[in-house]
């Protein structure tokens, strides 16, 4: 019942979006903005390439202390509630508070699935559950992940979680299963809806995040990621990941 | 020196049954505790987000480097052409299946979806080591049943030799596989080193060894057959070597971590129980250092070894501090916070980020891997040599010639 009514608010907002898109796109866009909508949405039945590659850009100067407005929408909108043991309930995205032990300086900023260009998680899956899609998203295939859990072993970030018992009240986009793994999907639903951008950016009232085609040079994730300074989390590892951090 | 007639067990006292018994009713309890963990969810594990392969894992992974360890006695008669050993191989090789299986029944029960291991088997993804695994431990079990055949049977046996030498090369790969499984994470700090690969191989070395001679002294003692003293010298010089070559390995991955400043943080929760590694600096000190080291090899080098019991003690206590090393290397190694903003200080984390993951065992885990992995390895090797021909009649002093002089001296 409620994952119908989920499901049917989802294509409301979804058309509503797409509608305004059109019009705003029709009435006043020129020819760039039109090109790289084309580029971002695909029907279904068409195969993802790499001409996109889906990134994030992070501003910890910008997330606000004590906000896990993102959290909370990241995990509303793909089901994953908590049960109150948290050693073993599922994070998509934390919250992490920091400080530097030289200067003192503290932020925060969310951490979730890297989406690694070299993913050491799908490199150690055995069954070729863990996969990166074309458009640069590390996926896990539920269907054929047997649960062994090398993947966690494998991920530098801790991004991804171990089901650990039945899991209830699950949305229909985002299936999930005891004994598989999960982890962030970078919204890929609504990313392939054509809504180009995820439920935590979308939540974040700040701007600390944006989100768009690092291959699209005119994309604002990329013209900001040219203007300022930005930085991967253990870069020292070579995994060219999409999520970037700024003033970290 | 009299010719080595090998023959069955007889199987029919009523020691032989309370063994089967026991053993059956180790499996019957992992199997039970497999059951309840997969009902439940791993959440009724000690495992976590972050120590996602528990107790299990320490058996799994024991057994399996034991299984290939175990094979050495037959590898040194055939492949190093020390006949004195000949005897003392099909026993070898029988152990080495038996242990395998005992170690990847524990993995397979322990997968969140055991139910699908079909997938794994019927799709392999070549740049992972566990799909090379896979390929490892069955090619495994064949050249080694191979071997056994063609020991056994008269006219293979000039075949013999060269399979020997194939499941000798095939059981070195193996146990680097195994050891790459850590030594080729990046992600965690105290893993991520090749020095792992090399390291399993002598672990391997030891484990099987003691647990062979331990199946042996057993095997003899409760079937009432001979068991001379020199074939147990010659074993237990040789298992002392090995826990020797353990402690250098131990040593030098220490050595060097202790160099870099990177891996201080590790080495300072490892070593010192900083930071809340109180338990693993413990297990190593204790457990894998003094009990399932020093002493050992206070024992087996001295004339304590010269009682049949010692050596018997100094064997098991070998294994007591290989499963330590397993505990600290594959829990240890995870309990420590992954290092994912050096130089930064973590205040506060909504998914517990830099601080120790505590563990604690629990009784389903434990039973899944000693009675499932220990009972099936063992009743293996039960039911084998009361049907097949691995035992040898005797091995009396006599029968086992151990010509140069080096294996007389204790």
């Amino acid at each position: 019942m409620e994952e119908s009514k989920k499901v049917t608010g989802q294509s409301r907002r979804s058309f509503v979006k797409q509608t305004a898109a059109g019009v705003s796109v029709a009435t006043m866009a020129p020819g760039v903005v039109l090109y790289s909508l084309a580029r971002a949405t695909r029907h279904p039945d068409e195969a993802v390439t790499d001409e996109v590659r889906w990134g994030m850009l992070i501003d910890a100067n910008r997330c606000v202390d004590g906000c896990t407005d993102c959290v909370t929408a990241c995990h509303e909108e793909n089901g994953v509630h908590q049960l109150g043991r948290p050693a073993t309930d599922a994070q998509w995205i934390r919250k992490v508070h920091l400080r530097d032990r030289q200067t003192g300086r503290e932020y925060g900023i969310p951490v979730m699935c890297q989406h690694c260009e070299h993913p050491p998680c799908v490199d150690v899956c055995p069954t070729g559950a863990s996969f990166k899609r074309a458009d640069g998203i590390v996926l896990v295939d539920k269907h054929i992940c047997i649960g062994c859990r090398y993947c966690m072993m494998a991920c530098p970030y801790k991004a991804r979680s171990f089901i650990h018992e039945d899991v209830t009240d699950q949305v229909a986009h985002a299936p999930r299963g005891k004994g598989t793994v999960e982890s962030c999907t970078f919204c890929v639903h609504k990313l392939d809806a054509g809504e180009g951008t995820t439920a935590c950016v979308q939540a974040c009232q700040h701007d600390a995040l944006i989100f768009g085609d690092l291959n699209d040079s005119d994309s604002r994730l990329s013209r900001e990621l040219a203007k300022y300074p930005s930085r991967q989390l253990r870069a020292d590892l070579h995994l060219n990941q999409g999520v970037r951090y700024r003033n970290i | 020196m009299r010719p080595v007639t090998f023959t069955q067990i007889e199987g029919k006292s009523s020691r032989y049954w309370i063994l089967l018994g026991t053993l059956s009713a180790m499996i019957a309890a992992g199997f039970a505790a497999a059951m309840y963990m997969e009902h439940h969810g791993h959440y009724v594990t000690g495992m976590t987000n972050q120590i996602v392969w528990g107790m299990p894992h320490i058996f799994a992974v024991y057994l399996i480097i034991a299984a290939s360890g175990a094979l050495n006695v037959a590898s040194i008669a055939s492949v190093f052409g020390r006949s004195a050993y000949k005897p003392l191989a099909p026993l070898s090789a029988l152990l080495a299946i038996a242990l395998l299986t005992g170690g990847l029944i524990v993995l397979v029960l322990d997968l969140g979806r055991p139910d699908r291991l079909i997938i794994a088997m019927t799709y392999l993804n070549l740049k992972s080591i566990f799909a090379w695994n896979q390929l490892l431990y069955s090619g495994f079990i064949l050249i080694v049943a191979i071997y056994i055949w063609f020991m056994m049977e008269k006219r293979m046996q000039r075949y013999s030799r060269a399979v020997s030498i194939a499941a000798f090369i095939w059981r070195l790969i193996l146990t680097t596989g195994t050891g790459s499984i850590f030594g080729f994470l990046v992600a965690r700090q105290g893993y991520d080193a090749a020095i792992m690969a090399p390291m399993f191989i002598i672990m391997s070395f030891a484990a099987g060894l003691a647990i062979y001679i331990l199946v042996l002294m057993a095997a003899y003692s409760w079937t009432d057959r001979e068991l001379g003293d020199s074939v147990l010298r010659r074993l237990k010089n040789l298992l002392g070597i090995f826990v020797s070559a353990v402690l250098y390995f131990v040593l030098i991955y220490h050595l060097t971590n202790l160099y870099v400043a990177e891996h201080h943080g590790i080495e300072a929760f490892i070593l010192l129980g900083k930071n809340g590694g109180g338990q693993y600096a413990m297990v190593f000190w204790w457990l894998q250092i003094i009990m399932g080291s020093i002493i050992p090899l206070i024992i087996l080098f001295s004339s304590l070894s010269r009682q049949r019991l010692m050596i018997g003690i100094a064997s098991a206590l070998v294994i007591l501090g290989g499963l330590a090393q397993m505990y600290v290397i594959i829990i240890g190694g995870q309990a420590y916070p992954l290092d994912i903003f050096p130089g930064m200080e973590v205040i506060s984390s909504g998914f517990m980020d830099g601080v120790p993951e505590a563990y604690s065992v629990s009784l389903p885990e434990f039973l899944l891997g000693a009675g499932m992995g220990f009972g099936v390895a063992l009743i293996i090797v039960v039911i084998g040599i009361s049907i097949l021909r691995f035992l040898p009649q005797s091995l009396a002093d006599e029968v086992v010639d151990f010509d140069d002089a080096a294996g007389a001296s204790a």
